[in-house]
């Protein structure tokens, strides 16, 4: 495991990919723990930053900035607030039926 | 000269932040964090954007840093205003001179 | 320049941690807020500031005013979690070490990725896509497709919402709080400037289709939270607001169809009409972005209300 990271220079690159992982691991592991739903569904908003951050940061090649991957975390960003109004509607809709929940 | 001018202004706004982060930690309830915090729009942050506005390299740029303050204004004031009135109607009263510091930490 | 990124890193996983792990769900949307942030400051310091203004918007605002509704709905007593007894120390010990280890595994895999790029590959075609600035002609023209799903996708969301239960009441938050109708009349024209300047900016710069809805969707959010725009509730307009909602969708497959017609395939632009067909599905794309956000923000179908 040692010599994986052992050639690593703490650049922006490889620090934002830090943060993304950890982000990454902690919203995954609360999305699994948490015990209020919509607590989840603030782990999952994370999850997906996090991800957006990851692609943002493949698109950083040598040979300039490839627009692909910012196309596709505009796209994201937009699905991703869609999900959470669904998700908190539902969460509503679940709430009138039946409160505790 | 400009460099010079514009990075003394931001020296002296930066204190102001520095003041309101500690009254924003320290001071007892939501009234006297809010006086705390606005210092920090208003006065601070208006130096900063004075230093960089003096720094700027247009005449345009300079106006749309003096345009973010602006708005920044308009919202903290109106943000400000909002959780005060919310404060009142809701939650707990303003601390007297006397009372205790009950609220403290909260 | 690294000090800058350490501090926003650490100012990330500050908001992102507490938000997830204190107790509370008001200062948990709070948090997440402040990530959003956070998070537009680490795309300008990524050079994406297409992402950064539509994190801005979406991310620290349309988000942010979601949850905060949906909270506002639930009895106080649902809102604040209690602090639940503390975890004891043998539970958190494998938690920690969980987090951490999936952390490295894929802090590992990301720095091993290739990174093949399509940079070349975009450049060569960009001249005959219509628009000059990369990620548009990308969003509209090479990979127009995927931005007709995604305009779908937020409709099905909408048809899903409005489905499920009759609209929220509009607050009348003007009533108790006098300061907030003003700061969004005068902010609108703003919002309406910003708005076109993004449009009109997008073929060869930053900014385009996303970033101007996402402004205009937040500006109207703002319209809604102080009751300005009460023609959304009402029943009357309930059919117009079901054929704005689509007109998107509709004229983007026009522009689809009319592709296949002149070029003989599905979205095939022919190059020397690029630019106006971007245009038009620019301004679809950023109306029926806008327009859908505040429609989820209605959270259920309106016009139902006596």
């Amino acid at each position: 495991m040692t010599h994986l990271f052992s050639n690593i220079a703490l650049t922006t690159e490889t620090l934002f990919a830090l943060v993304a992982s950890l982000l990454v691991a902690l919203a995954l592991v609360s999305v699994f723990t948490a015990r209020h739903l919509i607590r989840r569904l603030l782990a999952l908003n994370i999850l997906s930053s996090a991800v957006f951050l990851l692609l943002v940061l493949i698109a950083r090649t040598a040979d300039g900035t490839d627009p692909v991957p910012h196309a596709l975390v505009l796209t994201g960003i937009v699905v991703s607030v869609s999900t959470t109004a669904v998700v908190l509607a539902l969460y509503l809709r679940r709430y009138r039926m039946k409160p505790p929940c | 000269m400009r460099e010079l001018l514009g990075a003394g202004f931001i020296l002296l706004g930066i204190p102001f932040f520095i003041a309101s982060t500690v009254g924003l930690l320290r001071f007892p309830d939501v009234y006297t964090r809010l006086h705390a915090l606005t210092k920090a729009d208003n006065i601070g942050l208006g130096l900063i954007c004075l230093g960089l506005a003096v720094q700027a390299s247009s005449v345009a740029v300079a106006l749309k840093i003096a345009l973010i303050w602006g708005l920044i204004l308009l919202a903290s004031s109106t943000g400000a205003t909002l959780i005060a009135t919310s404060a009142i109607r809701h939650g707990p009263a303003p601390l007297r001179r006397n009372d205790d510091d009950t609220h403290a930490g909260r | 320049m690294l000090a800058v990124d350490l501090l926003l890193a650490l100012a990330a996983l500050a908001t992102a941690g507490q938000c997830l792990l204190l107790p509370g769900l008001f200062r948990a949307v709070a948090n997440l807020m402040a990530f959003g942030l956070v998070m537009a400051l680490i795309w300008v310091r990524l050079e994406a500031p297409d992402v950064a203004l539509a994190e801005a918007a979406i991310g620290a605002g349309i988000t942010g005013a979601l949850l905060l509704t949906a909270l506002g709905q639930l009895p106080a007593s649902r809102r604040s979690i209690q602090p639940t007894r503390d975890r004891p120390l043998r539970q958190l010990i494998p938690i920690t070490a969980l987090v951490l280890l999936m952390a490295g595994v894929l802090w590992a895999t990301v720095l091993a990725l290739p990174k093949p790029g399509l940079v070349e590959e975009v450049a060569a075609v960009l001249p005959e896509s219509g628009a000059e600035h990369a990620v548009t002609a990308i969003l509209l023209n090479l990979r127009g497709i995927d931005t007709l799903l995604e305009i779908a996708v937020m409709l099905c969301a909408v048809a899903a919402i409005w489905s499920l239960q009759q609209a929220i009441p509009p607050p009348a938050l003007g009533d108790h709080y006098p300061g907030l109708p003003t700061l969004a009349r005068w902010l609108h024209p703003l919002f309406l400037l910003m708005f076109s300047y993004f449009l009109w900016q997008g073929a060869h710069a930053p900014g385009g289709a996303f970033p101007a809805g996402a402004v205009l969707g937040a500006g109207g959010v703002l319209l809604l939270l102080t009751g300005s725009i009460a023609w959304m509730h009402q029943r009357d307009f309930n059919l117009l607001l079901r054929w704005l909602l689509t007109a998107g969708l509709l004229l983007f497959l026009a522009n689809a169809l009319g592709g296949l017609l002149m070029t003989g395939t599905l979205y095939g632009l022919p190059p020397q009409l690029a630019g106006y067909f971007i245009m038009a599905i620019e301004v679809a794309t950023a109306l029926s972005i806008a327009l859908m956000l505040m429609a989820f923000y209605l959270f259920g179908r309106p016009g139902a209300q006596r």
